[in-house]
């Protein structure tokens, strides 16, 4: 396996000409893999202690001392080292692999059970426990309905507050802003939501709704562009560093004011990268569970305004499709995943490509 | 800001030099390109000796947009003060009310008469899994960093970092659906063997139930953080001088006493970003740990059996049938969290901007 690999890189091999040093031969490593599986699965099944996963796990740890050993004897202690290393880093690869593929293959394959037009077509009004059916339809109108409100709230504000960072702010000021804003990517999501609970549900929506809290889907866009905002404004801020300083100059030597040339000039070049930068706070956004289910309540009917009453939203629904006993549940809740995951990979594969296309790419 | 020369202080003396050596006496045109110059200094007529240059007016659209700009970026503070000071507002009469000691309660019934809650076993909680799921994932995510940027053939690497950056987007529930539904069942196996052969151990110990456990939720947070680590690392190997490697290995390091001596001590401040990132994410995961763990209070090493809870997933189980004291107690917790976060963040990006050169957005 790393012979393989040694032989296909473009950097010079590391390894001195097999015409000085002594090497083991390239049948070595598989002989050294087919020996431990085997000693490993007498072991295993010589004392009865556990399965075939036992075997191959016991089977790689086997392969790592018997490689290394061999390596040392022939090739040398140093040439040891970078062989067991370099088996570990591999193996640390498939390791990663083999959830994340298992994650790919239950969405794909039990998320198609639900796929159909019913689902997209019907909200979970009135589907009682024993009903097959029952749909997304409110939980997509609610997470689209927060998700635009959210953009619309950040967009504008993160991008002015990116231009004041970079062409305006000067000093500890500026420092600050740039500080909190790398700071405030870090905030859990959860605290947003509680954020927005303790200052909007409870404290003003009482205004509007005859003193009674009220849960809406505005407070859930409220949370989400607290989430967005950090995004949009680091995204923003590096693009608008990434136009030339000449345009910028070109600008005022024609005798256009600094405001002007910030908005014809330098946000225009920059606009492909703001707006990948947009879109992948849109795709982080769309699947935050948590500040909806805090601040927009949830709900099972239909409700396209998102001012008032509770507010389903995709991921709230697989939350609590995925808590609810109903032996329909299960295939709802794998069904609105799926369709949440396409959301959130189309928005996102979409962002990298546009980021490639940009001519101001790093 | 002195680190990084401004490309917009660039553009300022670009103008001015530009005004200073024309030709022709100073004409409308760069009268105009000089006003922007003008309203930097506070005064407003900061015109030095040009008199025939308008002054900057008043209520002008370059001094609204700078306003609206300032305003913009004077919001993030806003918002994280606020923040702070309502979920204060809201925690303390809560506090209040709580007849227990709030930091060593073992319990959360603060819907009762008289409410008793304690945040000990939920920052417990949280720092164990967060913790286990770091020392599960860094390494492994390490590994694939550097089999991505240095071991697989360049094509293979770029295609699978791109997907290591999809698989960082994918929502938390997914992950939290899959490990409660799917990888319960290997993890249950895995902790019935566990306790069949090292049960001796205290951690290992225990009478079962087994599944719903810290193991669990701490298996799932760490493939959770891992495409997140693995790709501000790799971001970071791919940085390293090509000249550095090329020295190393011209003196005959092999390849992995390369990595050692060039690439880890290069990329050893963003390593440890993107860990405090990833911590960062791990304590505040929310949905995953409140579908996979199974929801118990009282601090215990115990990482099979059934049981464990965080700050985040308390939040997410206790808030449908919390009252008013209920919220309150919620929002307190949460307010630990968000101290407990805003350290570990703070922390990571003092690191990160003691090295300018790692300016990857941390999305």
């Amino acid at each position: 396996m790393t012979t393989t690999a040694t032989s296909h890189r473009t950097r010079p091999p590391a390894q001195p000409a097999s015409l000085r040093a002594r090497r083991l031969p390239w049948y070595a490593a598989p002989a050294i893999a087919v020996a431990a599986l085997a000693l490993s699965a007498v072991i295993v099944y010589g004392t009865d202690i556990g399965g075939p996963v036992l075997v191959v796990v016991l089977g790689a740890i086997l392969y790592l001392a018997g490689l290394f050993a061999a390596a040392n004897a022939v090739e040398g202690r140093r040439s040891a080292r970078n062989r067991t290393w370099s088996a570990l880093i591999h193996s640390a690869f498939v390791l990663a692999v083999l959830p994340l593929v298992s994650v790919v293959w239950t969405l794909v394959s039990k998320g198609a059970e639900r796929f159909d037009a019913n689902f997209f077509q019907t909200s979970m009004n009135n589907i009682g426990a024993r009903d097959a059916n029952g749909g997304a339809y409110h939980a997509i109108v609610g997470t689209l309905e927060q998700v635009g409100i959210a953009t619309l709230i950040t967009v504008p504000l993160g991008v002015l507050c990116a231009i004041y960072i970079v062409e305006y702010g000067r000093g500890k000021f500026a420092f600050a802003i740039r500080f909190f804003v790398d700071v405030m990517t870090g905030i859990p999501s959860i605290v947003s939501g509680l954020f927005v609970l303790a200052f909007w549900v409870l404290v003003v929506s009482p205004w509007f709704n005859d003193g009674r809290p009220s849960f809406s889907g505005f407070a859930a866009a409220l949370a989400l562009s607290v989430l967005m905002l950090p995004t949009i404004v680091r995204s923003t801020e590096e693009m608008l560093r990434l136009v030339p300083a000449p345009l910028r100059e070109g600008a005022y030597a024609l005798g256009v004011p600094k405001w002007k040339t910030i908005l014809r000039v330098v946000v225009p070049t920059a606009l492909p990268g703001i707006v990948t930068g947009v879109m992948l706070a849109i795709a982080r956004a769309a699947g935050e569970t948590a500040p909806v289910l805090l601040v927009a309540g949830g709900g099972a009917a239909i409700n396209t305004n998102p001012f008032e009453n509770n507010q389903s939203s995709l991921s709230l629904f697989v939350y609590q499709q995925a808590g609810d006993a109903s032996k329909y549940a299960p295939a709802r809740a794998w069904t609105a995943a799926l369709t949440l995951v396409a959301l959130v990979l189309i928005l996102t594969i979409a962002a990298k490509l546009l980021a490639r296309r940009n001519r101001l790419s790093r | 800001m002195g680190e990084t020369p401004h490309r917009s202080a660039d553009a300022g003396t670009g103008g001015t030099r530009v005004t200073q050596s024309h030709e022709w006496p100073a004409g409308a045109s760069a009268r105009v390109a000089e006003a922007p110059v003008s309203t930097r200094s506070p005064g407003g007529n900061g015109l030095g000796g040009g008199g025939a240059l308008p002054r900057s007016r008043k209520f002008g659209a370059e001094r609204a947009f700078r306003g609206l700009t300032l305003a913009a970026g004077t919001a993030v503070l806003v918002i994280i003060a606020a923040i702070a000071i309502f979920l204060i507002a809201k925690a303390v009469p809560a506090l209040r009310a709580n007849t227990e000691n709030f930091w060593s309660y073992e319990g959360w019934s603060p819907n009762e008469t008289q409410p008793k809650f304690g945040i000990g076993t939920l920052a417990f909680g949280t720092v164990l899994s967060s913790a286990l799921a770091l020392l599960m994932a860094v390494p492994v995510a390490l590994g694939i960093a550097l089999y991505l940027s240095h071991y697989a053939p360049r094509r293979l690497g770029t295609a699978l970092g791109f997907l290591v950056d999809l698989l960082a987007a994918v929502p938390s529930v997914v992950f939290g659906l899959w490990g409660r539904d799917i990888f319960i069942n290997p993890v249950r196996d895995f902790s019935v063997w566990l306790n069949e052969y090292f049960g001796w151990i205290p951690i290992f110990g225990g009478d079962g139930p087994f599944g719903k456990s810290i193991m669990l939720g701490a298996l799932v947070l760490a493939i959770m953080v891992l495409p997140i680590i693995t790709s501000l690392s790799r971001e970071v190997f791919l940085q390293t001088p090509t000249a550095n490697e090329e020295a190393a290995l011209a003196l005959g390091a092999t390849r992995w006493e390369m990595l050692r001596t060039a690439v880890l001590p290069y990329g050893r401040p963003g390593i440890i970003a993107a860990v405090m990132l990833g911590l960062g994410r791990a304590l505040g995961e929310t949905i995953a740990l409140a579908l996979t763990l199974g929801i118990t209070f009282g601090i215990s090493f115990n990482l099979i059996q059934n049981g464990g809870n965080t700050i985040a997933a308390n939040i997410a189980n206790a808030f449908g049938e919390a009252n008013e004291t209920g919220r309150g107690a919620l929002i307190a917790s949460g307010l630990v969290l968000f101290t407990i976060t805003l350290i570990v963040n703070i922390t990571a990006r003092a690191i990160i901007y003691r090295r300018r050169e790692f300016t990857e957005s941390a999305a």
